[in-house]
């Protein structure tokens, strides 16, 4: 204990990259923020060995040198709670980008210093208790209009119970003002709609809740066939190129969530501007409020620092949970989580820690469970049920899916989204493999979509079915050509052909196709259905194939993805009739006494 | 060992050193010295080598030299510590001078004059201070400008292999890239690492052939200079190009050659280190490295200028799972990947119809950019092309006379697309109008009803019906200017 009894100052000794080694702190603990050097970089202590620390820092270290002085500040890395979040944008530790710009311009300088949310700020409070009321831990004392899209409730933060003593009225206040005052057993304690919490733990619930309802995305490829529950946790691989962003971006646009957290995770710069100018523009297409009114952006790109980087999924998933626990569902997309899973890896390689599988860390898998089992489906500490959705990106090198990190992922989510390079680039987008991808959520989604259709496991079961049967078909083809296979089988291909192009590729810049509601995606499945039912029974008949194809409905339903919008579902029946009253003539002309087709008209 | 230090009239200098390995130096006992601290070490000849800190303690400085180890020996080095991290001067006046890896001169001139210096590892770029890339960059290639539109600001990297024209081809580029409407031209930085002598002549003298070299900067760290100096490269050439485009408001083209010597580089000194190695040996920490290159990149809302960025890389085997190119594939905005067969079979530019990729396309081509058909046009190119590659593979089984009357119909359009669409001179320099005519030219070789992706009213407008002439007599390649 010499070293502790003497007086020492806390003060780096070693620098390597983002990892800095300092001594003189007996009085640190795990996980404390730290400031580093006159310039106050933030860190991070990750590891105490006697009065050393070794700190993590969040900025760039260049020219800092032994001796800079270490400041301790006592708390953990927490994140700011409160209105203003909401259709900002952060770096990995919650600084605000816009204010970071209005500080040192376009780049972005180290040792910047701006607080999360505007303090200065007035906004209006209505209370939703009265004096003498009993609050629990989460109830919602009161409520503010954060956007036109979202009423942020403001909660009595975690741990505290008690008697309401006073509260203030209906008014203009900022986010530090007091607006109530909660008699606890340890005395009154102020309430104001500020709260800080630490981002490695995870918010208190009271129960979790199995899954019921999807999350609708609007893509078909995913709710038709893959789906996603609200609450549940989907893996989206693929090699570079192949889609993973984009359809990320789609599903933050689409998705019936009522908040979105999206975390540019060591990714690109322009794709979070592309955002940033896309959201604003683009309308709910629920509620025609512009999408940035329900977005939250977390940019740690991939030029930022590698530890900012590390910490930024949990900056993010911890602002999700905030808005759970207001009851709401929340969907978290994480761009990507193999960045992130390199950051761990960096940072462990500078620790000198043992590596395991392909250098990464022996922990990854302990911190991709904790991380997807922070989603879920919940009832709230104020009783209400609300959910967290995540969606990961996985980028394995060279698209190979058996490295570490899409493998260990694999074990923490129901959903995967396989992303085939082939497929992208034969410019087939969402390029999801329908063969290679699954979904566990099926089951627990599938209650909801019968009360759409109640043939809704049928149609799809019967649409996977053809393409499981295509892909074994293409193989002889393969060897043999399609010439020798008999009309029924040709007809297999066809349909398939028609499935792949006109349901499940879908353009993300098309007006129409972009976003596909779960009736118009019915619609479309049966049509292409009915004349796969209706095109077996023909052909049973005698019917020739190249009869079939050159109906005038064939390339009508091609398009008809883009050709109509979600408000037009009478075109679609429309297109439906088309198909039966074609079929039924070509019925006709080859079989004279009654009908062939037993098909009946899908309903 | 024991190290001591003396003053001279240059500062402070530490007397030996304790261990020398690979391109690291380790001096003991530094003082006041900080993390990527430049550091000059002066070899037994009394020459200065410029360095800089990996790893600072109270008890040693670990020391990467970028000019090389050789000849250094623990006794008789000495160690100055400049009190900055890398910076390079920067000025206008650098543009038609010629420099070395690490930015000082290399032509007879003097040093650039200038009161700016910069860290030559930059700042990130706020995220939100960024503008997006949209205008687009007529390069005069079709399989560039009608397939994989470059914009302004993107960074497009060349995936090659061994012995492909990646020169000729980024060539050519540099020499015809301009933008639709405005008369700028764009002024160029060259980073060369450790190509041959021979790579760097030949852009000299298109440069100058071109008229380009007083709007060009190069930066020369060639295969013969030691391969450390490599690693600064490339950020010093970005430094310059960044002051000329977001301080002097210049569009400036970068072109990066050969990133695989770069990665090459920190490989060595990885290993030097005893660091854990990742795939094939590159360091785990090479996509944060590269990313910290080629993110280097792009415009600035409230800023003139822009960084459009070209990097060439050489795939190993043309394996494009290397973790080089899959790495950069990860990091830039698409790629453009030079394909050996069809460059055997004598397409230039031999640009690879499926795998190349320009990822901000969709924002800086179509009506008000180029023309409304466009996105239309190439994505029912691709798609048609893809069918192509399939058609091949059956042939390939079951002979071209089994295939069916349509099958035979795409090898056509195969043909005619690699042949006229892709294939173009180096000297030929093609607007977008003909580009695009083509385009329609070759896609109306195929029947109507193959056009799914077009919608009726643009297969009215631009199909050319069978009884039409070709609006556009595609000019047959007049063969490659060697
Ligand atoms: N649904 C879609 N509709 C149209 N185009 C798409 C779609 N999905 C992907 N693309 C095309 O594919 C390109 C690459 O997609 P994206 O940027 O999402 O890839 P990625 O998997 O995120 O790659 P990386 O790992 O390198 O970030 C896009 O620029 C776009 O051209
Ligand atoms: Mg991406």
């Amino acid at each position: 204990m010499t070293d502790a009894s003497r007086t020492t100052e806390s003060m780096a000794i070693r620098i390597s990259g983002p990892i800095v080694t300092a001594a003189g702190m007996h009085a640190a603990q795990m996980y404390e923020v730290v400031q580093v050097g006159s310039l106050g970089l933030v860190g991070e202590v990750v590891k105490l060995v006697g009065d050393h620390a070794t700190i993590q820092v969040y900025e760039d270290t260049t020219m800092i040198k032994p001796g800079a002085p270490i400041k301790c500040t006592g708390a953990p890395l927490s994140v700011w709670l409160g209105p203003g979040l909401v259709g900002n944008i952060y770096d990995g530790i919650q600084r605000p980008l816009p204010g970071i710009q209005a500080a040192s311009g376009a780049w972005i300088r180290r040792g910047e210093k701006v607080a999360p949310l505007d303090t200065g700020k007035l906004w209006t409070f209505e209370p939703l208790v009265k004096p003498g009321e009993v609050v629990a831990e989460g109830r919602a004392i009161g409520k503010v209009a954060e956007t036109p899209l979202v009423d942020h409730l403001i909660m009595v933060p975690p741990g505290l119970t008690g008697t309401v003593r006073s509260v203030v009225g209906k008014g203009d206040y900022k986010i530090v003002d007091t607006v109530a005052v909660v008699e606890t057993q340890a005395g009154p304690r102020d309430v104001t709609m500020l709260q800080q919490w630490p981002v490695r733990m995870p918010r208190p619930i009271r129960q979790r809740l199995r899954i019921t309802e999807p999350l609708i995305t609007g893509q078909r490829i995913i709710d038709t066939f893959f789906p996603i529950g609200k609450g549940g946790a989907a893996a989206i691989p693929g090699g570079f190129g192949t889609g993973k962003t984009i359809t990320q971006h789609q599903l933050a646009k689409w998705s019936d969530a009522d908040i979105i957290v999206f975390i540019g995770c060591g990714e690109r710069g322009n794709e979070m501007t592309e955002v940033l100018r896309e959201f604003p523009e683009l309308k709910d297409p629920r509620s025609g409020r512009p999408l940035m009114e329900r977005t939250i952006l977390i940019a740690n790109t991939s030029n930022m620092p590698v530890a900012a980087r590390e910490v930024s999924i949990y900056t993010g998933i911890t602002l999700a949970e905030y808005y759970r626990d207001m009851g709401r569902s929340v969907a978290v997309f994480a761009d990507s989580t193999s960045r992130w899973a390199e950051a761990l890896r960096e940072l462990a390689a500078r620790l000198e820690e043992m590596p395991a599988e392909e250098g990464f860390p022996a922990s990854l898998p302990t911190r991709l469970a904790q991380f997807y089992e922070r989603g879920g489906a919940v009832t709230t500490l104020a009783g209400e049920r609300a959910s967290v959705s995540i969606v990961g990106a996985v980028s394995p090198p060279g698209g190979d899916f058996s490295e570490p990190v899409t493998q260990h992922t694999r074990r923490f989510i129901r959903c995967f989204w396989a992303l085939d390079t082939e497929l992208a680039n034969a410019r087939h987008y969402p390029s999801i493999h329908w063969l290679h991808s699954y979904s566990e959520y099926v089951e627990d989604v599938g209650l909801w979509w019968k009360k759409e259709a109640a043939d809704w496991v049928e149609l799809r079961t019967e649409a996977l079915t053809l393409l499981q049967r295509e892909e074994r078909l293409q193989q002889i083809v393969q060897l043999v050509g399609p010439d020798v296979l008999p009309d029924g089988q040709r007809l297999i291909l066809f349909i398939a052909e028609i499935m792949k192009d006109g349901f499940l590729a879908q353009s993300a810049f098309d007006e129409n196709d972009m976003y596909c509601s779960p009736e118009r995606q019915i619609a479309l499945l049966r049509i292409i259905l009915t004349l796969y039912r209706r095109g077996r029974d023909l052909i049973q008949g005698g019917v020739p194939l190249t009869r079939i194809r050159s109906l005038n409905c064939v390339p009508q339903i091609m398009r008809a993805k883009s050709a109509f919008g979600n408000d037009e579902l009478e075109k679609l029946d429309e297109l439906k009739q088309m198909v039966m009253e074609e079929t039924e003539a070509l019925a006709k002309e080859y079989i004279k006494e009654g009908t062939l087709l037993c098909t009946p008209p899908s309903t | 060992m024991h190290t001591t230090f003396d003053v001279e009239d240059r500062g402070l200098q530490y007397v030996g050193s304790s261990r020398i390995e690979g391109p690291l130096v380790v001096v003991e006992r530094v003082r006041d010295v900080g993390y990527d601290e430049t550091v000059e070490i002066i070899d037994p000849a009394g020459h200065p080598r410029l360095g800089r800190v990996l790893d600072i303690s109270e008890k040693q400085a670990v020391i990467q030299v970028l000019e090389g180890t050789t000849g250094l020996s623990n006794k008789a080095l000495r160690t100055r510590f400049l009190g900055e991290s890398f910076c390079l001067p920067v000025s206008r006046q650098m543009l038609g001078r010629v420099f070395d890896g690490l930015g000082r001169p290399a032509d007879d001139g003097p040093p650039p004059l200038s009161a700016e210096k910069r860290d030559v590892n930059g700042m990130p770029i706020n995220p939100y201070a960024r503008r997006y890339p949209r205008e687009f960059i007529q390069t005069g290639l079709s399989a560039i400008d009608g397939m994989n539109a470059l914009v302004r600001g993107q960074k497009l990297p060349i995936f090659s292999g061994n012995g492909l024209p990646h020169d000729r081809v980024s060539a050519q580029i540099m020499r015809q890239a301009r933008l639709l409407d405005e008369e700028v031209e764009f002024s160029m930085v060259f980073a060369a690492m450790g190509v041959k002598h021979d790579v760097a002549e030949f852009f000299i003298r298109n440069f100058r052939e071109s008229g380009a070299l007083a709007r060009a900067v190069m930066f020369f760290s060639l295969a013969d200079a030691p391969s450390v100096e490599r690693l600064l490269t490339p950020r010093v050439a970005l430094t310059l190009a960044e002051h000329l485009a977001f301080d002097c408001g210049q569009h400036v083209l970068v072109l990066l050659t050969d990133m695989t010597n770069y990665c090459e580089s920190l490989r060595e000194v990885g290993t030097a280190r005893g660091e854990i190695p990742g795939r094939k040996g590159y360091p785990g920490y090479l996509y944060s490295d590269l990313a910290s290159i080629y993110e280097r990149a792009g415009r600035i809302e409230g800023s003139p200028g822009s960084i459009t960025q070209m990097a060439i890389l050489t795939m190993p085997a043309d394996d494009i799972s290397h973790p080089v190119p899959d790495l950069t594939g990860y990091i830039t905005e698409g790629q453009i990947v030079l394909d050996r067969e069809l460059f055997q079979r004598g397409v230039y530019p031999p640009i690879a119809g499926l795998p190349s990729l320009s990822r901000l396309m969709k924002d800086g081509v179509g009506k008000g950019y180029t023309r409304e058909d466009h996105p239309t046009l190439a994505s029912q190119l691709f798609a048609c092309y893809a069918y192509v590659k399939r058609v091949r593979g059956l042939a390939d089984v079951i002979g071209e006379e089994e295939l069916s009357v349509l099958d035979k119909q795409y090898l056509k359009f195969g043909e005619a697309f690699e042949m006229r669409f892709l294939n173009q001179g180096e000297y030929e320099n093609r607007t977008i109008e003909t580009t695009l005519e083509l385009g329609w030219d070759v896609l109306s070789t195929l029947p109507k009803d193959e056009l799914h992706r077009v919608s009726d009213a643009l297969l009215k407008k631009y199909y050319r019906e069978k009884e039409e002439k070709p609006v556009c007599a595609a000019p047959l390649a007049e063969g490659t200017v060697a």
